[in-house]
């Protein structure tokens, strides 16, 4: 849980995750290794039959549903074009600064005479895109560290791992803020690294954790011994019995994500072009107004709060399924 | 155990030596720097070169590392430019990292004090809709970004009410600081009024700051009180008949409390170096916000001691949680 | 505590619709810390929200609006500024006069002025600072950035320095020397930077020991213990609490202060200041954002506008892009920007579009230049005269940042390019944090075709924004010598300078500017906009001053 801030990312939590893998195969090994054709309830179907259950997750589900579907129809149902200017001649900084709700303008619009409605519809895809992005160049780091690491171990795993501490030992929202404010032409992109590489770390030990647990498990050895070649033992059957802790993991990294890109906007690092609006950037570049339009604020950050609650929610209830200890 | 030891603090070494290089490297990577910083719209390339020479910036880059890890060694991390023009760094970060301690410490009360016994309740009544209830509000502390919680805390309780103060870590009453927790000094000095509202001045920016691990005490105090439940000691007491108190008092909390402790100090140390943004929004004199004035004006000196400081304090709160566990557990000592 | 964790979305909803609507401050009386005041209406202390910490209290080493706001209370100088404007008048010089070729200036100095540790001042004490500026060396050269900005060089260098020499001729006539005549001197010396300081402190205080030492520059201790002529005097800084703390000063020869207590409370995010004066904690703030204002003057507060001093306008770099030495197309940029409707939707009240690169209220100011007209059609005839239609410009704007003279640069910035790509210009958008590079990039590199930036002018003298911006071809942001008459605008401007007699120089400026905006168009102006500072209901006597030098001696809070 509680991926959103820096101080909750440790490292024993990571591995604390990273063993369900281990532990997981190796309880659903002996399930599934103790002979017979006896369809021993799976881990996935006794999983699912919990989360069917979940209040917790079926809410995260539900809103992780409408805001992919959001993202997905935005462009065609808002009302207008998030970019143009259409209310501009009414702004006027002393007395008008925000035009306010009027026909066809519900929510009114922004400083420079946009639509809010419009923005927050479309907002929600380069905020699907932020947090899927961020999570997949997170989690292809982190995989290529964690595989590195977790397969050779020795001193390649000593190496790896090492780095991964320094990357850790730095707070997370510090370390975007560095990578982002090294971008000489800030963009949405440079947001999406900076976010990302936050999450490399995290995931090179999860993943290199949930791949020694597996070193020594019964299915590992075996296929040795088989003379599976390592390259096949590491792709064919470390990498996919690690994939339950890593889906945890990135459903919360999404949400984490997302947050964190709101973050760098407030603290003005954020993607400068605001034409393709992302709700963190409309959360960050509405602070002048918050005192007395908070309405700028207020519906974006309630956005970014529903939206990260609910992958939040997800995560929080696939970890508890897929974790062994609650089973009994 | 000696053997381990002098291992993980040659590890730390390492890992803050190699940090050392690398945010060198950043700091001097950064668009702009120090100098235009300084000289704004006026500058010349005249007063640019000069003003470069001067500070030493001109030199290979190496060879300034060189320097400044020199100086380092000796206790000297070089001269504030922006921060407190003149100061010397080391002080700077000294002055003001009792700020941030204070700060942290008090948003740890505020997330103990409402994570333990949150956590035990929802475990206790686990799967209903209070403990449902319990992690989706966790939750939602986590979801909301701190700028806009702060904002917001700011607003209902500092502007709209008056209760709080918006923004500082006291008012203006001329007390004498000693060892700048402002608390602790106003208890020191007699000067209760200082004490009294530097107390008022922690409030909000605690529970801002203190939002996050109290999501994350309280979550780990739910899973330990989970487990402890099932254990059969506890079974044990509860079928032998003894007081619903004995068995929670005795036999559940204690047992539960030993990951719930790690997480606290954990969360310290995260604490320290994380409180960047709630600094920054209630203009809290501490490290964070120090950090985020050296890097809007490119202070390197100070930008090198308070990330070095912030990431080393990190390194040493992980390395005695180590070695609490190496003691408790001698397993640990040959991983 | 449990209702309000429980709470924080019902909340959160509510606050969309509750927080517009509370404006009414509930005031905390507990600023001021013992009375004593005679009036019980009145507070003994106004308390005055910065945006970042002063740097030092010895102007002479300071940089930055925030230390002077701070230094102006504490020292004077040779001459003022007459409030609520922009020009100069009589301070610790009662009055002055140049010699025929105005190369040796003759001040007559105000009588029994006192320093505020009780030390004479007198021609002695001013000569002993002009000499001790003039005579800085190694790191303080560097440092004594103002002087070097305005004099030139230092005593290691006479050959280039505006100043030549002091001379006490007696206790109250100061003798200065200069090498060349320019409208510049002796307004200068109204410059926070260059204030009488007690020579006695100076000495004692080791004043001119400025090292470069680890990156940075350590000041001696008088930075820290500042000694000067001024209504107040600096009782402490507490850096811990981020607080600034003045009292009047009781050898001060003019009348004593209204307010006994100044206090300057460091708040460098705006929102902040902004909830702190609605909380009562503060009393005014500098620069309120203008968005903020109607807001600000709805809650009782009184927003004081200051007459505008400055220029915003679209630099261009003709080196870069080499279609820009073609006057019609820089002609055709002007004509494609709406300025207009740019100046209306973004910036303040008394905004207005600039015809010229010096405000109005500088002399040589020319009311016949009218603005380039928004004018679409034409910008594309222009152009396509030009041969430039579909040209590509790389035109970038600053983030991080807010300048009296651009609240927003990206908002700016944004419009302009709409408007450029609807005349067919490519635009390449380009942005830099201000300290981040983007200064770097627009006069060191020359990395831009076209940007944004301004000049607060730091005194009335049309040099001190056609100067800066047109003089030193080579060098300039503009790269006018690319340009065929890059050095002739470049002499022009030092000729004019030059002229002693003020109505034949105002009457050479007011040539050249149109010159420069009818011929030459090197950039585009685009506006001046007025800076404004907001203080609560409960506050009078505040001047506003447009070169934002406000002495704070006349403010009165009421209780």
């Amino acid at each position: 849980m509680t991926p959103a801030n820096p101080m909750t990312r440790r490292k024993d939590r990571i591995d604390d995750l990273a063993a369900t893998a281990g532990s997981d195969r190796a309880a659903a090994v002996r399930e599934a290794g103790s002979v017979d054709e006896k369809p021993g309830v799976s881990l996935i179907a006794s999983a699912w039959q919990r989360l069917r259950r979940s209040p917790v997750f079926l809410i995260g589900a539900a809103i992780t549903l409408v805001f992919v579907v959001l993202a997905l129809v935005s462009p065609l149902i808002a009302p207008h074009d998030p970019a143009a200017n259409l209310l501009l001649d009414q702004v006027r900084p002393q007395s008008n600064p925000i035009p306010g709700p009027q026909p066809g303008y519900p929510l009114g619009a922004d400083d420079v005479g946009r639509d809010l409605l419009s923005r927050l519809l479309v907002g929600s895809q380069q905020t699907l895109i932020v947090g899927v992005f961020a999570t997949i160049f997170g989690l292809t780091g982190g995989m290529t560290l964690g595989i590195l690491a977790g397969a050779f171990g020795g001193w390649v795993d000593s190496l790896v791992m090492r780095i991964v501490d320094v990357l850790l030992s730095i707070p997370s929202l510090l370390l975007a803020f560095s990578i982002a404010a090294l971008a000489t032409r800030p963009s949405q992109l440079t947001v999406i690294i900076a976010v990302a590489a936050v999450q490399v770390p995290i995931f090179a030990r999860l993943l290199r954790g949930s791949m020694l647990a597996q070193r020594h498990s019964d299915h590992v050895l075996a296929a040795r011994a088989l003379g599976v070649t390592e390259r096949a033992v590491v792709f064919r059957h470390m990498l996919p019995n690690s994939l339950g802790p890593v889906i945890v993991q990135s459903t919360l990294v999404l949400a984490v994500s997302i947050i964190d890109a709101a973050a760098l906007s407030f603290l003005g690092l954020g993607n400068p072009n605001d034409r393709q609006p992302e709700w963190g950037q409309m959360l960050g570049r509405a602070q002048p107004f918050i005192y007395d339009n908070p309405h700028l604020a207020v519906y974006p950050a309630l956005c970014i709060i529903v939206v990260a609650l609910g992958f939040t929610l997800m995560g929080e209830s696939l970890r508890e399924a897929l974790d062994p200890k609650t089973r009994r | 155990m000696a053997r381990f030891l002098i291992r993980r603090l040659l590890q730390m070494v390492l890992v803050v030596f190699v940090l050392s290089v690398m945010l060198f490297l950043w700091l001097r990577a950064l668009p702009g720097g120090t100098v235009s910083a300084i000289l704004g719209e006026r500058a010349t390339p005249e007063t640019r070169a000069a003003l470069t020479k001067a500070l030493g910036l001109d030199e290979p880059i190496w060879v300034q590392y060189g320097k400044f890890l020199w100086r380092a060694l000796h206790g000297d991390f070089g001269t504030s430019t922006r921060v407190l023009p003149g100061a010397d760094a080391l002080d700077i970060f000294l002055t003001r990292l009792p700020a941030t301690i204070e700060l942290s410490a008090f948003a740890l009360v505020f997330a103990v004090a409402l994570g333990i016994p949150l956590g035990y309740v929802a475990a206790r009544r686990a799967n209903s809709p209070v403990d449902s209830g319990l992690v989706i509000l966790s939750l939602v502390g986590v979801a909301v970004p701190v700028f806009f919680l702060a904002f917001f805390l700011k607003y209902q309780f500092a502007v709209d009410h008056n209760w709080f103060p918006v923004s500082g870590r006291q008012d203006n009453l001329s007390c004498t600081r000693i060892t700048n927790f402002f608390v602790l000094d106003g208890l020191l000095t007699r000067e209760l009024d200082c004490s009294a509202s530097a107390l008022k001045h922690l409030v909000l920016p605690s529970i801002a700051l203190g939002t996050i691990p109290f999501a994350v005490i309280f979550r780990i105090t739910r899973a330990s009180v989970l487990d402890v439940l099932g254990e059969d000691y506890v079974r044990t007491a509860e079928s032998k008949g003894l007081t619903a108190r004995v068995v929670r008092g005795r036999h559940v909390l204690r047992n539960a409390m030993l990951p719930v402790v790690t997480t606290i100090g954990l969360q310290t140390g995260l604490l320290l170096a994380g409180a960047v943004l709630t600094e920054k929004v209630f203009n809290w004199g501490g490290i964070g916000n120090a950090l985020a004035d050296a890097f809007q004006y490119r202070d390197y000196s100070v930008l090198q001691i308070l990330i070095l400081a912030a990431a080393l304090i990190y390194v040493v709160i992980n390395l005695l949680v180590d070695i609490s566990y190496a003691i408790i557990d001698p397993r640990v000592r040959t991983r | 505590m449990t209702l309000k964790r429980t709470a924080p979305l019902v909340l959160l909803t509510a606050a969309a619709l509750s927080m517009t609507a509370c404006a009414e401050s509930q005031r905390d009386d507990s600023g001021g810390s013992g009375g004593g005041s005679a009036d019980s209406n009145v507070k003994d202390t106004f308390t005055f929200g910065a945006a970042g910490a002063p740097e030092l209290f010895d102007p002479l080493y300071a940089t930055d609006g925030e230390t002077f706001r701070v230094t102006r209370q504490i020292h004077s100088g040779l001459l003022g500024i007459k409030p609520g404007t922009a020009d100069i008048q009589p301070e610790l010089a009662e009055s002055w006069e140049p010699s025929d070729d105005g190369l040796s200036w003759t001040f007559n100095l105000r009588q029994g002025v006192k320093f505020s540790d009780g030390t004479d001042f007198n021609a002695e004490a001013v000569c002993y600072n002009l000499d001790r500026m003039y005579n800085q060396k190694g790191a303080g050269q560097t440092a004594a950035e103002y002087w070097t900005y305005f004099f030139g060089t230092f005593s290691d260098d006479p050959e280039n320095s505006l100043y030549k020499s002091c001379e006490a001729k007696d206790a109250n006539t100061a003798v200065v020397d200069i090498t060349r005549t320019t409208s510049s001197f002796p307004t200068i010396l109204s410059l926070a930077s260059f204030a009488i300081q007690s020579p006695k402190a100076l000495e004692e205080g080791d004043a001119n020991n400025v090292k470069a030492q680890g990156e940075g520059f350590t000041y001696p201790d008088y930075s820290m213990n500042p000694v000067g002529v001024g209504p107040y005097k600096l009782a402490s800084y507490d850096e811990a609490n981020k607080t600034v703390n003045l009292v009047a000063n009781e050898n001060w020869y003019g009348e004593a202060p209204k307010t006994k207590n100044l206090v300057f409370k460091i708040i460098p995010d705006e929102s902040t200041r902004r909830q702190e004066l609605q909380a009562g904690s503060i009393d005014g703030y500098d620069l309120p954002n203008p968005v903020d204002w109607k807001g600000l003057k709805d809650a009782g507060n009184n927003v004081e506008i200051r007459d505008a001093f400055n220029v915003l306008y679209i630099g261009l770099n003709p080196e870069r892009n080499p279609k820009l030495k073609d006057l019609k197309v820089r002609q055709a940029i002007a004509y494609a920007t709406n300025r207009d409707q740019m100046v209306k939707t973004q910036l303040p009240e008394g905004a207005a579009v600039a015809s010229q690169f010096i405000p109005p209220a500088v002399s040589g100011y020319n009311e016949s230049i009218q603005p380039y007209a928004y004018d679409p059609e034409k910008a594309k005839q222009l152009l396509q005269e030009a041969g430039a239609e579909g040209m590509t410009l790389k035109f970038a704007f600053p983030t991080e940042v807010s300048r009296p003279y651009m609240p927003d640069p990206q908002k700016i910035h944004a419009a302009f390019t709409k408007d450029l790509q609807a005349v067919g210009i490519k635009v390449q958008e380009v942005s830099k944090p201000w300290n981040g590079g983007y200064l770097d990039d627009v006069s060191a590199n020359g990395a831009y075709d076209a940007w944004l930036l301004g000049w607060t002018g730091d005194y009335n003298a049309a040099d001190n924004f056609l100067g800066t911006f047109f003089s030193s071809p080579k060098t300039n942001d503009f790269h006018t010598n690319v340009l065929p008459w890059g050095q002739q605008l470049s002499d022009d401007l030092k000729k004019a300078d030059a002229i002693v007699d003020e109505d034949e120089r105002a009457t050479a400026y007011q040539d050249l500017n149109q010159q420069i905006v009818e011929k030459y168009l090197p950039a585009i102006p685009v506006s001046h906009s007025p800076p404004a500072l907001v203080v609560s209901d409960k506050v009078e006597g505040l001047v506003p001053s447009p070169l934002t030098a406000e002495t704070f001696d006349t403010v009165t809070v009421q209780k």
